[in-house]
C-alpha cells in the first residue's frame, strides 16, 4: 500500500513538472513578451536593461529553470496590469470561486440523485420522461445560454433577483463570504442555478442508469423474494450500489465546476478566479495566465490523486493491479 | 420453449438487414424522430442559407442602421416582414442566423471529423501495438480527459489566436480524447478475437489490419461519441466566441450574435439574444436526443 501511494506521488509530480513546461513553453514561447513589457518608443540602453533584468535574453532552457525556481519558492511572478504578485491576486479571488462552486455541487447532488434513482425506478412513468428530457436540456445547452435566460426572466423581467455581483459580504476568517448576508445570498441563487444545472443533469443520468441497471441484476431480485419493502430495497441496496460510480464522478466534477465557472462568472460578474482569467486573456497579462493554470493542473492533480488513493483503499483488485 | 423458438426465428432477419433493423428500431422512439428531423431540417437551412434568407447580412450596402433594432414582424426599409427582428446594425436577425448556423455547423463538423480522426487513430493503434506505446498513450489521454475541455481550449484559443483554423485546432485538442477512449476499448476487446488473430498469422501488412479489419469493427460506439461530440464542438464553438474568444468578429456564429445582444438585454431588447440562441440550443438537443437514441440501441446491457 505504502509503495503504490509512494508511487502515485511520483506520478504526481511527474505530471505537474510535465505542465509545467508545456504551459510555461505555451505561454511564454509563443508570442514575444518583450513586445508587450517594452513601450515601442523605449531607446536601445532601456530595452537592453528590461531584457537582462527578466533574463530574456538566456536561453529558453534557463529560462524555464529560473520561472522553475521562482515557482518551487511559490513566487509566480508579479501582474503586468495589477503589479501584484500574481498568487495573492489569484488566491484573493478563489474564496468568490468556491463559495459559487460548491453553492452548485451542493445544490445538484441534493436534486440531481433523487430525481435520477426514481426515473431509473419507473423509467415508463410519464414524471421520468419529464425528468429525463429535462435532463437533456441541462447536459446539452450551453451553460452560457442558460445563464443569459435566467438573466432575462428573473433580473430584467421579473426583477426578483439581482442579474450581478457579489453583493454584500461578511469577514469570516479573514475573507468575505456572500452566502452569511441576505443581499449576498441572493446574489449566489441565479450564478449557482446556472452552474449546477449541468452537473444537476449529470448526476441525475447517472444514477437513473445505474438504478436501471441495478433493478435488473440478482440482488435486488433475491432482495425482494426475501420480502424486504421497495423503500429498503432502493435505500440499502441499490443505492449503495449506484454510489460508487457517483462518487467518482462527483470527486472529478468538483474540480471541472471551478473550471466552468469561467463562463458563469463572466456573465453574473462574479469577481472570482474564472472571471480573473478571461480578463487576463483579454488584455494578454501573461503572469496571471500561467499562474492560474499551474494552479489549476495543480489542484486538479490532487484530486485526481485523492480519487486514485481512496479507491486503492476500496478495492484491493485495483490495488494490486496498479502496483504491477 | 416457444419464446426460444421466437428469438431463433427473429436473430437471422436481424443479421440479414441490419441497418433496415436499426432503422426500424429508431423510428419506434417518436421523440427520436422528432429531433432527427429537426436536426435534417436545420443542416439543409445551413446549406441553402443564400437562397431562404431575405437578406445578405454581410452585405454592408444593403443595411441601414436606420432600421436598427426593430421588433419581430416590423416592417423596415427593405419593405418586407422582420420575422425576428432586427439586430444593432439593421441586419435582419433571421437572415444572421441562418448564416450563423452555418458557421456553427462547419466548425462543429469540421472539429468533430478531426478529433475523430486523430482520437481513432490514437486509440486503435495503441490497442493493436500494446506494449509501452500503448501504455504512453493511453495515459496521456487519461490525464486530458480529467481535464475540463472547455480550459482546454480556452487556453488554445487564447495562445494560438483568433481564427477558423486555430478554433478548429482548439476543439481537435479538447476533444480528441473521447475518441481514443473509446476507439481504445472497443479495439482492445476486437484485439483478443479470433478473426483478428486469424488476420494476423496472414502476411497482410499492419496498416491493412488495422483500417481494414480493427477500424470498422470499432466503429459503432464511435459514432455514438461522435454526435455527442459534434453537438458539443458546436456548443463549445458558441461559448467561446461569446467569451470573445473564438471566430473573427467578420464570422459571426451563433455564439457572436448572442454576444452582441448580450447589452441589449438590460434595455427590455430580448429578442437580439434569444432567437439566436433558442436555434443554437434547439440544435444542439436534437442532436443529443438523436445521439441518445442510437447509444440506446446499440447498448447491449440494456437489450433483455
Amino acid at each position: 500500500m505504502l509503495g503504490f501511494i509512494i508511487q502515485r506521488l511520483l506520478q504526481a509530480v511527474g505530471v505537474m513538472l510535465a505542465m509545467s513546461v508545456i504551459v510555461f513553453i505555451g505561454v511564454y514561447a509563443i508570442g514575444n513578451p518583450i513586445d508587450i513589457l517594452i513601450p515601442p518608443e523605449a531607446d536601445q540602453a532601456i530595452r537592453q536593461a528590461v531584457i537582462e533584468r527578466y533574463g530574456l535574453d538566456l536561453p529558453l532552457w534557463r529560462q524555464y529553470l529560473v520561472f522553475l525556481g521562482n515557482l518551487l519558492r511559490g513566487d509566480l511572478g508579479r501582474s503586468f496590469i495589477f503589479n501584484i504578485p500574481t498568487l495573492d491576486l489569484i488566491l484573493g479571488r478563489m474564496p468568490a470561486t468556491l463559495e459559487l462552486a460548491l453553492s452548485a455541487v451542493v445544490a445538484a447532488t441534493l436534486i440531481g440523485i433523487p430525481l435520477g434513482v426514481y426515473a431509473g425506478y419507473r423509467p415508463d412513468a410519464p414524471l421520468s420522461r419529464a425528468i429525463m428530457g429535462f435532463s437533456i436540456l441541462g447536459f446539452s445547452v450551453p451553460t452560457f445560454w442558460v445563464g443569459l435566460i435566467l438573466i432575462m426572466v428573473f433580473a430584467v423581467e421579473l426583477g426578483w433577483l439581482p442579474a450581478g455581483g457579489r453583493g454584500a459580504t461578511v469577514e469570516l476568517f479573514g475573507v468575505g463570504w456572500s452566502l452569511l448576508t441576505w443581499d449576498g445570498a441572493r446574489h449566489v441563487i441565479l450564478p449557482a442555478i446556472n452552474l449546477a444545472l449541468f452537473k444537476l443533469a449529470l448526476l441525475t443520468r447517472l444514477a437513473r442508469a445505474g438504478t436501471r441497471e441495478a433493478m435488473l441484476s440478482d440482488y435486488v431480485k433475491f432482495a425482494r423474494a426475501e420480502g424486504l419493502r421497495e423503500a429498503q430495497v432502493l435505500g440499502r441496496h441499490v443505492l449503495k450500489n449506484i454510489s460508487i460510480p457517483i462518487v467518482t464522478v462527483f470527486g472529478l466534477e468538483l474540480g471541472s465546476t471551478v473550471a466552468f465557472a469561467v463562463v458563469t462568472e463572466t456573465i453574473f460578474s462574479w469577481p472570482g478566479m474564472g472571471k480573473l482569467i478571461i480578463d487576463s486573456i483579454t488584455v494578454l497579462d501573461r503572469p496571471v495566465m500561467v499562474a492560474y493554470l499551474i494552479l489549476i493542473t495543480f489542484l486538479f492533480i490532487m484530486i485526481n490523486l485523492a480519487v486514485d488513493l481512496v479507491y486503492a483503499m476500496l478495492d484491493p483488485r485495483l490495488r494490486r493491479s496498479a502496483a504491477r | 420453449m416457444s419464446a426460444i423458438g421466437r428469438d431463433a426465428l427473429a436473430v437471422p432477419t436481424r443479421e440479414r438487414r441490419p441497418l433496415a433493423a436499426f432503422w426500424i428500431e429508431f423510428a419506434e422512439n417518436k421523440v427520436a424522430l422528432a429531433a432527427l428531423a429537426v436536426v435534417v431540417v436545420f443542416v439543409l437551412a445551413a446549406l441553402f442559407a443564400p437562397l431562404i434568407a431575405p437578406q445578405d447580412p454581410y452585405d454592408l450596402g444593403k443595411l441601414s442602421l436606420l432600421d436598427a433594432r426593430r421588433t419581430p414582424g416590423a416592417v423596415a426599409s427593405g419593405g418586407y416582414v422582420h420575422i425576428l427582428g432586427t439586430d444593432a446594425a439593421g441586419r435582419d436577425l433571421f437572415s444572421a442566423i441562418l448564416y450563423g448556423l452555418r458557421i456553427s455547423i462547419q466548425i462543429g463538423l469540421l472539429a468533430g471529423a478531426c478529433a475523430l480522426a486523430l482520437g481513432a487513430t490514437f486509440g486503435i493503434v495503441a490497442a493493436y501495438r500494446g506494449g509501452r506505446l500503448e501504455a504512453f498513450i493511453m495515459r496521456l489521454v487519461d490525464l486530458q480527459l480529467s481535464f475540463p475541455p472547455i480550459l482546454l481550449a480556452l487556453v488554445l484559443v487564447a495562445l494560438l489566436g483568433q481564427g477558423r483554423g486555430q478554433l478548429v485546432a482548439a476543439l481537435t485538442a479538447a476533444q480528441y480524447a473521447y475518441f481514443a477512449r473509446t476507439a481504445h476499448g472497443a479495439a482492445s476487446a476486437e484485439r483478443r478475437k479470433d478473426y483478428i488473430e486469424a488476420a494476423l498469422a496472414t502476411p497482410l501488412p499492419g496498416w491493412r489490419i488495422v483500417f481494414k479489419h480493427l477500424l470498422p469493427n470499432c466503429l459503432p460506439p464511435l459514432i455514438v461519441v461522435a454526435t455527442v461530440q459534434v453537438a458539443y464542438s458546436i456548443a463549445l464553438e458558441a461559448t467561446l466566441s461569446f467569451l470573445g474568444l473564438g471566430l473573427p468578429i467578420t464570422e459571426p456564429s451563433l455564439g457572436m450574435l448572442i454576444a452582441n445582444g448580450f447589452q441589449y438585454m438590460m434595455s427590455g431588447r430580448y429578442w437580439i439574444s434569444l432567437y439566436p440562441g433558442v436555434a443554437l440550443m434547439v440544435l444542439i438537443v436534437a442532436i443529443n436526443l438523436v445521439g441518445d437514441q442510437v447509444r440506446d440501441q446499440l447498448n447491449p446491457r440494456l437489450k433483455r
